[in-house]
C-alpha cells in the first residue's frame, strides 16, 4: 500500500464529509463533522485510550488463541481421515449458523468480563484460519510427495519437513484474514454485554445522543484494526515470501 | 552403494478397462543408462512410476523383478523434470533432504564431495529462485546422488533446459552416476542417441529396441553415428505419428 495516495484519499473524503456538514447544517447528534469528532477524541482521549486497551487485549488474546486452536485443528484434519470424516461436516455446518446470534449465551456462560468478548473473537476467526491452512495442507504439490515416498519419509517427517513449510503462505493468508475479524468480533460481545471496551463505549455514546463520541471511538477502533491488520501482514510476509 | 542390480519389468497397464500400453518387457541392464523413448501419452512416465512405486491412476498387471532377487522401489532414486526443490530451504537443505525425512544425519564427507562435484560449492546458503535452471538441476542430481541408490529414475530429468546446458547436464549426470542402472524416461531422440547403453522407442503396441552406436556414452553430439541414431529414432517416432 503506497502511503501518499492513501493519505491524499483519506484528506479528501475528510473535506467532503466536513463540506457536507457545514452546507448544510445538519445537527451534532445526527452527522458530526470530522472537525467535531477529532476535538471530541482529543478531550475524551483518557476514557478512549482505557477503552482502547481493554479492547486491544480481547482482539490480540482471541487472536492469538483462535489461530491456536485453528492450526491445531488444521493438523489433525490433514493427518486425519478419520478427523476430516467427522469433524468437516460439522465445522461447515457451524459456518451456516449466524455466530453472532451466539454473544448472548457466551456473555451468560462466561460473564461480562473479557472472556466472553474472546471467545466471540475465537469463534469468529478459527473457522478462517482452520480453512485456509487446511486448503495448504491438502494442496501440496504432489511432486514434492512422490520424491518423499522415493526417500522413504514416513508420514510425520513430511508433514513436518515439506506439507507444513509448504501450507505457511495459506496459513498468513487466513492469519491475515483473522486480523480483520477479530475486532468485529470483540466488537459485537461488547455490544451485548460490557462495562468496558470501545464497543461498549460506543454504545453508552449512541445511548446519550453524543454522536461525535460514537464517532471518535468507531475510528479508533479503524485505526487499531488497521493497524493489526498491518502488524499482522508484515508478520505473515515472511511466510508468504518463502514460497516464491 | 551397494551392487546395481539389473530390472525386469513385465506386464501391460489400463487406465478404467483401457489399455494403457500392451503387453510388454522391459530389460534394465545392471549398471547401464537404459533409455525409454516415446511420445506423451503412451505410458513412459507410467513405467517408470511403477518401478519407483509411486501412485500412477493405472492398473498394472504384471511383475517387477530385480536380478538380485531383492526389492525395486526401496532402492531406487528419482528426479524429475520439474528439479522439485523446496523453495523454502537452501541448497544445502535441499541435497540431504532424504536424511531428513528419515531421521537420520547426512554424510558430511558424502555432501563435501557431491557440492565438489556439482559445483555448487559458492551455492550452498542460497535459495532455489536464487538459482538459474540449470544450476537447480545441479541441485536436483546432487540430491538424486546424496541418496547413493544404486537404481536411478529420470523422469525427462533436462528437458525444460536450453540446449547446451542440457548437453552439459548429461555429461554431467553420466560421469556422476556411473556404475548405477539408470532409466531415462525421454521424448527426446537425440537424448536418447547420446545417453543410452540400450534404447527402446515405446509405442501404444509395445516396445522397439533400436541399436545405439557402438560408442562409450556420453556420445558427442556432433559424432556422425549419434546424429544418425537421432535421426533413425525420430523417423521412427514419425512414423508412429503418421
Amino acid at each position: 500500500m503506497k502511503i501518499l495516495p492513501a493519505v491524499a484519499a483519506t484528506l479528501f473524503a475528510l473535506a467532503v464529509w466536513q463540506t457536507i456538514v457545514s452546507l448544510t447544517e445538519l445537527p451534532r447528534f445526527i452527522l458530526p463533522g470530522p472537525m467535531l469528532v477529532a476535538e471530541t477524541w482529543w478531550t475524551n482521549r483518557a476514557v478512549i485510550a482505557e477503552h482502547t486497551l481493554v479492547t486491544a487485549q480481547e482482539v490480540l488474546l482471541g487472536l492469538a488463541i483462535g489461530t491456536a486452536l485453528g492450526i491445531f485443528t488444521a493438523l489433525q484434519l490433514a493427518t486425519s481421515k478419520t478427523a476430516r470424516l467427522l469433524v468437516q461436516p460439522i465445522l461447515v455446518f457451524t459456518q451456516a449458523l449466524p455466530v453472532f446470534a451466539l454473544a448472548p449465551i457466551l456473555t451468560l456462560w462466561l460473564g461480562y468480563g473479557l472472556w466472553s468478548k474472546i471467545a466471540m473473537a475465537v469463534l469468529i476467526i478459527y473457522f478462517p484460519v482452520t480453512s485456509a491452512f487446511f486448503d495448504g495442507l491438502m494442496r501440496t504439490p504432489p511432486g514434492y510427495l512422490d520424491l518423499a515416498k522415493t526417500m522413504q519419509a514416513s508420514p510425520s517427517r513430511v508433514l513436518w519437513h515439506i506439507r507444513v513449510p509448504a501450507a505457511l503462505p495459506s496459513l498468513g493468508a487466513g492469519v491475515r484474514l483473522a486480523a480483520v475479524y477479530a475486532p468485529i468480533g470483540a466488537v459485537i460481545g461488547e455490544w451485548v454485554g460490557a462495562s468496558k471496551g470501545l464497543g461498549y463505549l460506543m454504545l453508552l455514546a449512541n445511548g446519550r445522543a453524543k454522536t461525535d463520541l460514537m464517532f471518535a471511538a468507531m475510528l479508533t477502533l479503524g485505526v487499531l484494526s488497521v493497524l493489526l491488520y498491518v502488524v499482522i501482514s508484515k508478520l505473515t510476509k515472511s511466510l508468504g515470501d518463502r514460497e516464491t | 552403494m551397494t551392487h546395481a542390480p539389473g530390472i525386469t519389468l513385465k506386464g501391460a497397464a489400463s487406465i478404467e478397462g483401457r489399455q494403457l500400453f500392451a503387453p510388454l518387457s522391459l530389460t534394465l541392464d545392471a549398471g547401464r543408462w537404459t533409455c525409454l523413448l516415446g511420445g506423451s501419452g503412451v505410458g513412459k512416465t507410467t513405467v517408470l512410476r511403477l518401478l519407483a512405486d509411486l501412485p500412477t491412476g493405472a492398473a498394472f498387471d504384471g511383475t517387477i523383478m530385480a536380478t538380485d532377487g531383492a526389492g525395486v522401489a526401496d532402492r531406487i532414486a528419482y528426479m524429475a523434470q520439474d528439479d522439485l526443490l523446496l523453495p523454502w530451504a537452501t541448497v544445502e537443505k535441499n541435497i540431504t533432504l532424504g536424511t531428513r525425512l528419515r531421521g537420520q544425519k547426512a554424510d558430511d564427507a558424502r555432501l563435501s564431495r557431491l557440492l565438489d562435484r556439482c559445483g555448487l560449492r559458492d551455492h550452498l546458503g542460497k535459495r532455489p529462485s536464487e538459482l538459474s535452471g540449470g544450476q537447480r538441476q545441479r541441485v536436483a542430481l546432487a540430491r538424486t546422488l546424496m541418496e547413493d541408490k544404486p537404481i536411478i529414475l529420470l523422469d525427462e530429468p533436462f528437458s525444460a533446459l536450453d540446449a547446451q546446458t542440457r548437453a552439459a547436464m548429461q555429461d554431467l549426470a553420466v560421469e556422476l552416476l556411473a556404475g548405477r542402472t539408470v532409466l531415462v524416461v525421454t521424448h527426446d531422440p537425440g537424448e536418447a542417441a547420446r545417453l543410452g547403453h540400450a534404447i527402446h522407442v515405446m509405442t501404444p503396441a509395445g516396445l522397439t529396441s533400436v541399436a545405439p552406436p557402438a560408442t562409450a556414452v556420453p556420445r558427442a553430439v556432433e559424432a556422425m553415428e549419434t546424429l544418425t541414431c537421432q535421426s533413425d529414432l525420430l523417423r521412427l517416432l514419425m512414423g508412429q505419428a503418421a
